[in-house]
Order: structure tokens, then sequence, then C-alpha cells
């Protein structure tokens, strides 16, 4: 473990709508209570909620890694899933390969990607088809 | 606030406690442990919402309020019965008769807390046409969510309706009419809310959303039931009148104040873990395209109060019967004439920072990384035992110097698994 902050590592399950968020939960609640401003906070959490969601509905699970230190919080999001063909494409707002009956659960509009750049300070998307992709968000404290 | 200026909401009984654990484990804000075999409340943290009440077999716990005799301290005593308290009786055909009972047991004037909650329909009708609220707007009339909201959900304060609450509105109302009507000085008159939960007791007593504190007491509406019954009964003619229609008392129910703002886009949530599931979900930007909230500690709504006697589901159902004789509304802010300023908050109620672990960032993430370490050691077993209602919170208390990990029982549970 880092001396200077605080590091989380989280295995997100890919069968289980149910229990998505949780990670981008825990991780929201130890922001609260380390009192970051209430704006950081839902940021944070959003764009990590939004990865993590990703990660489930796209690519049957993966990892997250959060490390919070005193000047950044620092997410990795990795998985093993399709990749994405176009990083391009996928960022903008609307587009969405999700399956109807995904949709129909209230997922699926698009906007994942690019909430996930609007809410984070820095973000970074690396993929390959069928291997898998790496996202990584920073958000400056 | 610090421990000392919080008001009581709960006490405790301490011969009655038993230390059983159940209230701590049952608390949302995690307010409660267990020390020396008895239950203690650490106030900063609890949201009045009376769920330790409720759960305490032993009787134990307690709602905090004032004792009915407080009345005769005034020359002039006027009663606010929450809606909810109109649901409280059997085969009541007649709403005034309840007014007319109340001036039997002592008070000289009665005025609905639902004539307040009509003029906050309509003044919540205007600040969502304003626009000046981030939507969804949230409601804040239960006073155990919105404390709850300035305890744990700090960005949601922006979308917090700045609305008095019913009873505060009725409260300045009924003061002022009665100076006119009476000549008498406004300390001689006494305005008293009889309260479903002791969350309004506390809401009331410390003036949340207003300079300072509008009533002169808080009554329970089983106290105030209780003195009623008997009285009901030696009625004759009954010549008063209920001056609320139907969406004043429907806030006695979860849907009612929701219903009021005529509105289709609303949620309507009730019971605390409901409450923070759709506060969850607020957070997180999944209502973005609702316009209002409206969210009720306790199950059923305020029926479901800790202070009633009747069953929540019954009382409902009592309610709808009542409401069906009445018309729509009676109030309206032109019928009282007042501005809307009149029903917004003075002030606005300030976030609460308790559950924060340090006021210096790096000092709290020292403490977080204490706290995991800890954590590592204890069993995840959340057993209680210890006096805390995690083994999360019980880390966080090693941290603080308030315990020390021997309290821990099942330590070995811990080894012995990871063997
Ligand atoms: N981890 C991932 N693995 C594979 N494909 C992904 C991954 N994340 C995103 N994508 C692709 O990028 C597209 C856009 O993602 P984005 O999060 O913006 O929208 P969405 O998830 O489809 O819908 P929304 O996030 O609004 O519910 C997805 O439809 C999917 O094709
Ligand atoms: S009233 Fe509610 S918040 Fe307060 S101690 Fe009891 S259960 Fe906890
Ligand atoms: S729902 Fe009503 S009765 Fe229950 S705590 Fe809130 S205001 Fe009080
Ligand atoms: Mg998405």
């Amino acid at each position: 473990m880092q001396s200077d902050g605080l590091h989380f590592e989280f295995a997100v399950d890919g069968e289980n709508f149910a229990s998505a968020g949780t990670a981008s939960e825990t991780i929201k609640n130890t922001l609260k209570k380390l009192g970051l401003p209430p704006a950081t906070v839902r940021r944070t959490a959003i764009a990590m909620y939004e990865g993590e969601i990703n990660m489930v509905i796209h690519a049957g699970g993966g990892t997250a890694v959060v490390d919070i230190t005193p000047t950044a919080i620092e997410i990795e999001l990795k998985d093993e899933g399709p990749g994405i063909a176009d990083i391009e494409l996928a960022m903008r707002e609307g587009y969405s390969t999700a399956p109807e009956e995904i949709r129909m659960l209230g997922f699926g509009a698009g906007m994942g990607l690019s909430n996930m750049k609007k809410y984070s300070d820095e973000m970074k998307i690396e993929s390959e088809v069928s291997k898998g992709t790496r996202v990584l968000l920073k958000i400056n404290i | 606030m610090s421990q000392e200026k919080r008001l009581h909401t709960v006490t405790l009984d301490q011969d009655k406690c038993k230390g059983c654990v159940a209230c701590m484990r049952r608390c949302p804000t995690g307010a409660i442990r267990v020390r020396d075999g008895k239950a203690k409340i650490y106030y900063d943290k609890c949201i009045g919402c009376g769920e330790c009440v409720r759960v305490c077999h032993h009787h134990a716990k307690k709602a905090v309020y004032d004792s009915f005799d407080i009345i005769k301290n005034y020359k002039y005593k006027i009663a606010l019965p929450a809606p909810s308290f109109f649901g409280q009786f059997n085969n009541l055909e007649n709403l005034g008769l309840i007014i007319a009972g109340l001036k039997r047991i002592g008070f000289d004037e009665v005025m609905e807390v639902s004539i307040g909650a009509e003029l906050s329909s309509d003044a919540t009708r205007r600040v969502l046409k304003e626009g000046t609220i981030k939507k969804p707007v949230i409601s804040t009339a239960c006073p155990a969510i919105l404390q709850l909201i300035l305890l744990k959900y700090h960005s949601l304060t922006e979308n917090l309706l700045n609305l008095l609450a019913p009873v505060d509105i009725v409260a300045k109302l009924a003061r002022e009419n009665a100076i006119k009507k009476t000549g008498l000085k406004a300390e001689d008159i006494g305005v008293f809310f009889i309260s479903p939960c002791p969350a309004k007791v506390f809401a009331l007593k410390s003036g949340l959303g207003v300079e300072k504190p509008l009533v002169d007491g808080v009554l329970a509406a089983s106290e105030v039931y209780f003195k009623l019954l008997p009285e009901l009964k030696n009625i004759k003619d009954c010549t008063e009148v209920a001056s609320t229609g139907l969406l004043g008392f429907a806030w006695a129910c979860s849907g009612g104040e929701a219903a009021g703002i005529m509105k289709d886009k609303y949620i309507a949530a009730d019971g605390i873990e409901n409450c923070m599931n759709v506060l969850k979900e607020l957070e997180d930007n999944k209502l973005d395209h609702m316009d209002f909230v409206e969210l009720n500690a306790c199950i059923g709504g305020c029926v479901g109060g800790v202070l009633n006697i009747e069953n929540p589901f019954v009382a409902r159902s009592k309610i709808r019967e009542l409401n069906k004789s009445l018309p729509l509304s009676k109030n309206s802010i032109e019928s009282v004439g007042k501005e809307l300023d009149y029903f917004k908050w003075e002030t606005n109620p300030e976030t609460n920072d308790v559950l924060r672990l340090d006021e210096d960032f790096m000092v709290a993430l020292k403490k977080m990384s204490d706290i995991d370490a800890i954590m590592k050691q204890l069993p995840g077993l959340d057993c209680g035992n210890c006096g805390a209602p995690t083994c999360r919170a019980f880390a966080e208390d090693i941290v603080d110097g308030a315990v020390d990990i021997s309290l821990c029982t099942r330590k070995e549970t811990n080894e012995n698994n990871n063997k």
C-alpha cells in the first residue's frame, strides 16, 4: 500500500446487474468520509459508475483499481471484453451498441463515455478489439 | 452542531435498556453504540426518525416531546393538529369533531396543519415555475429526511425545496391572527403542534429553516389522542368545520404532497431505506428527468409516524374515506393575502459535517488508511457484540480513540478463516 494515499481494488462482476455500481458506491462513501467537496465526490462517483456499468454491460465484467492521493483520485477500469473498434465514435453522445433488452433497463443512451469525459479532469482509453479495454480517469482534488 | 447544542430527539430509559443492540442495528445513520451494556445515542448523527423507538422491545427508547400541561402556561392556546392526526379515529365522519374536541380539552383555537400543507403546495407550484431550485426538487417537509440529506447527501442541498414546513406556515399565521383577534401580546399566545414523530419535535424546537422556533411546544399525537377520545362522545351539536380540502389532508400519506404539485414527473418514496435508495440515485444523476421528489422517512408517510396510534395502513384508508366528501383545496396564497416570500425558508439549514473523519484532508486520509488496516484484523461479521453496528464503524471508533480493539470478541473467527 502507498504510504501517502489509499488504494482500492474491486472485481466487477459481469453477471450481476443488481450489484452493479457497488465499487463506485464504496468510493463515493469513502470520499464523503474524507470530507472532499460535494461536487468532487459527485463527479467522481458518476464518472466511475458509468465506467463500472460499461464493463458490466459491454465487457462481461472487469476490475476497478482506485488510488486516492493527496492531489487526485485516479481510477483504472480494466476488462477483457470485446474492445472498442472506433473509440472516437464510441465517445460520441448518443452512440451506443447496447442491445434492446439492455435499453429496456434504462441503459444504452450512449451518454456514459461522454459523461465520464465531462466529469473527470483527465480521461484516457486504450482498447484492442477482442482483447479488452482500459479506461483511466483522473479527478483532481 | 455540537453535541451539547443538539436537542435530544429520543432518550433512553437506562433501567429498561438490556443492551440488546436491536436499536443500534436499526439506526439508519449509525448514531447508536452500546457502551457498558447500555445504548448510547450520538445526537450529532441522529435524524430523529424514531426507528429505534419502534424496534425496542424493552420500551427503553422514548421519543421526546412536551408534556400536555405546558399549554397552561399561556393565556391563549392554539392547537395545530398534523394531517395524520385526523386518521387516528374510528368512525369519524365529521372532521369538525376533532376541532370541537380539541377545544374541549383546553385549546382556545385550532388551526389544521393541512391548511399550511395546501399553502405549501401552492407555493411549491410557484417555486417550480420560477425554476430557481435545481431539478429534481426535493421535498423538505419530512425533517428526518432533511436532516439525513444535511448529514449524508451534501451535493443534493441545491435541490432542496426552500419552503417552510406546513406546520411552520400555520404557526406563523395562527399567531398573527390571534394577536389581531385577542389583542394579547405574542408571548401570551401558546402555539402547539400535535406531532406524529420525534423528527418534527426536534425540527420545531430547534427551528429548522427559521430564525427562531415558531411554536411554543410540541405535543405527542398519542398523548393528545387519549385526552381527546373520551371527550368526542360528549360533543352534541358540532358546528365546527375543517378548513382544508382533500389536497391538504392527503399530506398525511406518502404521495400526498407530490399529488399537490400537479405534475406527472414525480417520485414519492416512503420508509427510510427506500428513501436512501432514491437519494443515492439522485446523487448519481439517475433521476434527472424528474420534476419533484417526495420522501417520507416513515412507511406510509406521516401516518406511519412513531407517535401515532393507528396502524398506518388503516389510518391511510380512513383519510381516504374522509377525503371523499371534501373539495379539492380550500387555501391558496391569495386567500391568505401573502407573498411567496412569506412561505420561504428564513435561513438555509446548514450541512452537518460530523461524518467526516477530519477537517484536514491529510489527517482524514491517514485515519482512513488506519481504519482499513484495522478492518483487516476484524472478522467482518458485523455481529454487533463490540457495541458498534458494523466492523467498519468499530474500526472508526478505534481510530477515534473511543474504544479498544480488545472489545471484539470474535477476532479468532477471522484468524481461523485466514488459516
Ligand atoms: N468497456 C467496454 N467494452 C466494450 N465496449 C464498450 C465499453 N465501454 C463502452 N463501449 C462501447 O462504447 C459505446 C458507448 O458507450 P457509452 O457508455 O457512451 O454508452 P452506452 O453504455 O451504450 O449507453 P449509456 O452509457 O448511456 O447507458 C457502447 O455502446 C459500447 O459499444
Ligand atoms: S431516532 Fe433514528 S437516527 Fe436517531 S438514534 Fe434513533 S434510529 Fe438513529
Ligand atoms: S414521514 Fe412524517 S411522521 Fe415520519 S419522520 Fe417524516 S415527518 Fe415525521
Ligand atoms: Mg455506458
